[in-house]
C-alpha cells in the first residue's frame, strides 16, 4: 500500500507554519524548513503557549530548531481536535516576532581546537574553505545562541555560524566522540553531552558537563542562552577539568 | 528486616527498568523505560500489582539471584531458561521464591529482552522521577553481582502459580508503520521497495535502536535528507543513515536527529522489533493513521484485560515430577508442561 503522506493541514500564503504528524501520537508545528532566527523564536514561544494552555490529553511538549512538538494520547484527544486547538492558537498572534525566553545567560566555555583531542578540525576547515587558523578565529569569534536542546540530555544546538560553515554532515558516522566534544555542520555547532556516534565533525573539546543528573539543576543550558567557545590549550583544559563540572566556563545574565 | 533480592551474577545487559521518565523531552532526555512495555503489563498482571513498578530487564542473558526473604516473582518477555534450586520453572508465569532459594536465569531461547518481576517491585531511589536506568543518558547503572536490590511492599503475598499467554512477538514478523513527518523525502518507488523487503535484525542493536540488514535490496537514500535540519525523533521512527542502513529507534533513542525517517512503527508493534533476535526477519506494512489509532485502542484494551486471562499452572499430580518440590515451591512444573505451554503460545 502506498502511504498517505503526513500532509500539512494548516498553512498561510507562504506555506508556513504547517502541522505534520509524528508517529501515532504526536503533532509537529513547523515555522520553516530552514533555520531562521524568527522561526526559532516562534517555535520556542509556541511551545511555552501550548504548555500554558494545558489541554487535556497533551502529555509533553518540546521544541526542535524551528518546530514545536506536542505528544498526546490519541485515545484521550483526537488528532483533529488537537489540530483545531493548535490552529486557533497559531491564528492568535504573530509568532515570528515573539520575545526570546526570559532569564537568558551568556556562557564562555574554554575550548581546545584541533590537536588529538579534536581530530577533525583540519578536515572541517578544508570543507569550509579555510585554514585551521581561520577556522578557529571564525568559530571562537562568533557568539552563538542555543537554538534548541535535543538529541541527548542537556545537549545544545547552537548558531548561526558564517555561511562558509554550511557543510553537510558526514555520510559515515564517527564511531564515538567524547562528552564535551564541539562539533560542526550546516552552520551550527553541537556540544555533546554524552559520548556517542555522530555524523558531525569533531573540531573542539571542552570539559563542560551539560547534564548533571545528581545536581539540583540537572540541565545547565537553556534555549536562548548565548555561548562563546574561547580557545584554550590542552594543558589548561586538563587543569580546568579537575576544577569541577563547569570545566572553566563562566556565565552572566544577559540584560 | 529489609526485603531484598541478592544478585550473585548478572549478564552485561541487565538493568532496572520501568515506564521511563516522561517530562524531559524538552531537555533532550528521552523517556526511556522497558524495551518491551507489554512485558511490564504482563508481569504486573501475573503479580496483581501496578505496571509502574521497577523490574529487572535482561538483554539476552539473565543471571543468578537469591531471595533475601520470601518473595514472589514473575517472568515475562523473551523466554529464558530459568530454574529455582535447580528445578526448571515455567516462563510467562508467577512463582514463589522462598528465602534463601536461588533463581538462575540463562540465555534467551527466543527474543531479546526477558523480564524478572518481583512482588512489590524493586524500590531503589528514583532519579528524575523514575527508577529505571537510562544508560545512554548516564542515568542509573547496570545491575551487577553484589547488588542487594531493595523491594517494595508486596500487595498480594502468596498469590503465585499463575500463567499468562503472551502475544507472539519473539521471532520477528510484520510490523505496522505509519507515514511520519519525513516520509515524503522518499519517493514512491523507495516506499514500495521498503515494504517489499525482508529485513533481518543485525547483531548490532541496543536499547537505543536496532540496525536492519536488507538482502540484495537497493539501498534507501534521500538526497534531501542529508542536509535537512535536525528534527524531533520518537521511539519507533525508522531512520535511514547516509549509507542507506535503516535503524528502528527504541525507548532510549535520541530526542532529535538529522537523519531522515521513512516511517514510524506503531507503539503497540514496537515490542516485535525490540524482541526480534539477531537474524530474525522483519517486514514493514504502512497503515493509515486512523487504523493505527484503532490498533492502539485494541492494544490498550488487551493490556487492561490481561489479569482476566491468567490461568493456573498445571496442578495434576501425575504431571508433577517432584511433588515435594512442587509443594515447597508453588508453581514449579516439569519439562513436559513447558512443552505444552509452548504449543499453546
Amino acid at each position: 500500500m502506498t502511504p498517505h503522506p503526513a500532509t500539512p493541514t494548516h498553512q498561510d500564503a507562504t506555506g508556513w507554519p504547517h502541522i505534520r504528524t509524528v508517529g501515532v501520537d504526536g503533532l509537529l508545528v513547523s515555522f520553516g524548513d530552514r533555520l531562521t532566527e524568527p522561526a526559532n523564536r516562534a517555535a520556542l514561544a509556541l511551545r511555552a503557549a501550548i504548555e500554558a494552555e494545558g489541554w487535556d490529553g497533551v502529555e509533553e511538549c518540546s521544541t526542535s530548531l524551528v518546530s514545536a512538538y506536542v505528544m498526546f494520547d490519541p485515545l484521550g484527544i483526537s488528532h483533529s481536535d488537537l489540530q483545531t486547538h493548535l490552529r486557533h492558537l497559531l491564528d492568535s498572534r504573530d509568532w515570528y516576532n515573539a520575545d526570546l525566553p526570559q532569564g537568558r545567560r551568556l556562557w564562555r566555555i574554554p575550548t581546545v581546537y584541533g590537536t588529538d583531542l579534536a581530530p577533525q578540525l583540519s578536515e572541517a576547515a578544508q570543507a569550509a574553505g579555510m585554514s585551521e587558523a581561520e577556522a578557529i578565529a571564525s568559530i571562537s569569534g562568533t557568539r552563538v545562541r542555543v537554538q534548541t536542546i535535543g538529541f541527548a540530555p542537556g545537549q545544545p544546538y547552537l548558531g548561526e555560524l558564517d555561511a562558509a560553515w554550511d557543510i553537510p554532515r558526514q555520510k559515515t558516522l564517527t564511531d564515538r566522540v567524547p562528552e564535551g566534544a564541539l562539533t560542526v555542520a550546516i552552520r551550527q555547532l553541537v556540544l555533546f553531552s554524552v559520548s556517542t556516534p555522530t555524523g558531525w565533525r569533531h573540531i573542539g573539546q571542552t570539559a563542560f558537563r551539560l547534564f548533571r543528573p545528581e545536581a539540583d539543576t540537572p540541565f545547565v543550558l537553556r534555549p536562548g542562552d548565548e555561548v562563546e567557545f574561547q580557545q584554550t590549550t590542552p594543558e589548561k583544559l586538563a587543569v580546568m577539568r579537575q576544577d569541577g563540572p563547569d570545566g572553566g566556563a563562566t556565565s552572566e545574565k544577559i540584560t | 528486616m529489609t526485603r531484598a533480592l541478592i544478585v550473585h551474577r548478572a549478564g552485561p545487559g541487565v538493568t532496572l527498568q520501568d515506564q521511563g521518565r516522561p517530562g524531559y523531552l524538552g531537555f533532550g532526555l528521552s523517556r526511556g523505560g522497558a524495551a518491551d512495555r507489554l512485558a511490564l503489563a504482563e508481569g504486573a498482571a501475573l503479580l496483581g500489582q501496578g505496571d509502574d513498578l521497577a523490574v529487572i530487564e535482561m538483554a539476552g542473558l539473565g543471571g543468578e539471584f537469591e531471595a533475601g526473604s520470601d518473595m514472589r516473582i514473575a517472568l515475562t518477555g523473551a523466554p529464558m531458561r530459568a530454574s529455582i534450586a535447580g528445578t526448571r520453572i515455567a516462563w510467562n508465569a508467577s512463582h514463589a521464591l522462598p528465602q534463601g532459594a536461588r533463581l538462575s536465569i540463562g540465555g534467551a531461547e527466543q527474543g531479546s529482552y526477558g523480564y524478572l518481576h518481583i512482588g512489590g517491585g524493586v524500590d531503589v531511589a528514583a532519579q528524575l522521577g523514575a527508577r529505571g536506568a537510562h544508560l545512554a543518558a548516564g542515568v542509573g547503572h547496570a545491575v551487577r553481582a553484589g547488588d542487594d536490590l531493595p523491594l517494595g511492599e508486596d500487595p498480594k503475598p502468596g498469590e503465585v502459580g499463575q500463567g499468562i499467554t503472551p502475544l507472539a512477538r519473539f521471532d520477528g514478523g510484520t510490523v505496522r508503520v505509519v507515514p511520519s513527518l519525513q516520509t515524503d523525502f522518499f519517493g514512491p518507488d523507495q516506499i514500495a521497495g521498503f515494504e517489499a523487503t525482508d529485513f533481518h535484525r543485525d547483531t548490532r542493536g541496543s536499547r537505543m535502536g536496532v540496525r536492519l540488514i536488507a538482502e540484495a535490496a537497493d539501498p534507501l537514500h534521500s538526497d534531501a535528507g542529508l542536509s535537512v535540519l535536525s528534527e524531533v525523533v520518537v521511539p519507533g521512527d525508522i531512520q535511514i543513515t547516509g549509507d542507506g542502513t535503516p535503524f528502528v529507534l527504541l525507548s532510549e533513542c535520541q530526542t532529535t536527529g538529522g537523519y531522515p525517517r521513512i516511517c514510524s512503527v506503531l507503539p503497540c508493534d514496537l515490542p516485535i522489533v525490540a524482541q526480534a533476535q539477531p537474524g530474525a526477519t522483519l517486514r514493514f506494512a504502512f497503515v493509515a493513521l486512523q487504523d493505527a489509532v484503532e490498533a492502539e485502542r485494541r492494544a490498550a484494551a488487551h493490556r487492561a484485560g490481561l489479569r482476566d486471562g491468567l490461568w493456573p499452572l498445571v496442578r495434576d499430580p501425575h504431571d508433577i515430577a517432584d511433588l515435594l518440590s512442587y509443594q515447597l515451591i508453588g508453581g514449579v512444573t516439569a519439562g513436559t508442561e513447558l512443552d505444552q505451554e509452548k504449543a499453546q503460545t
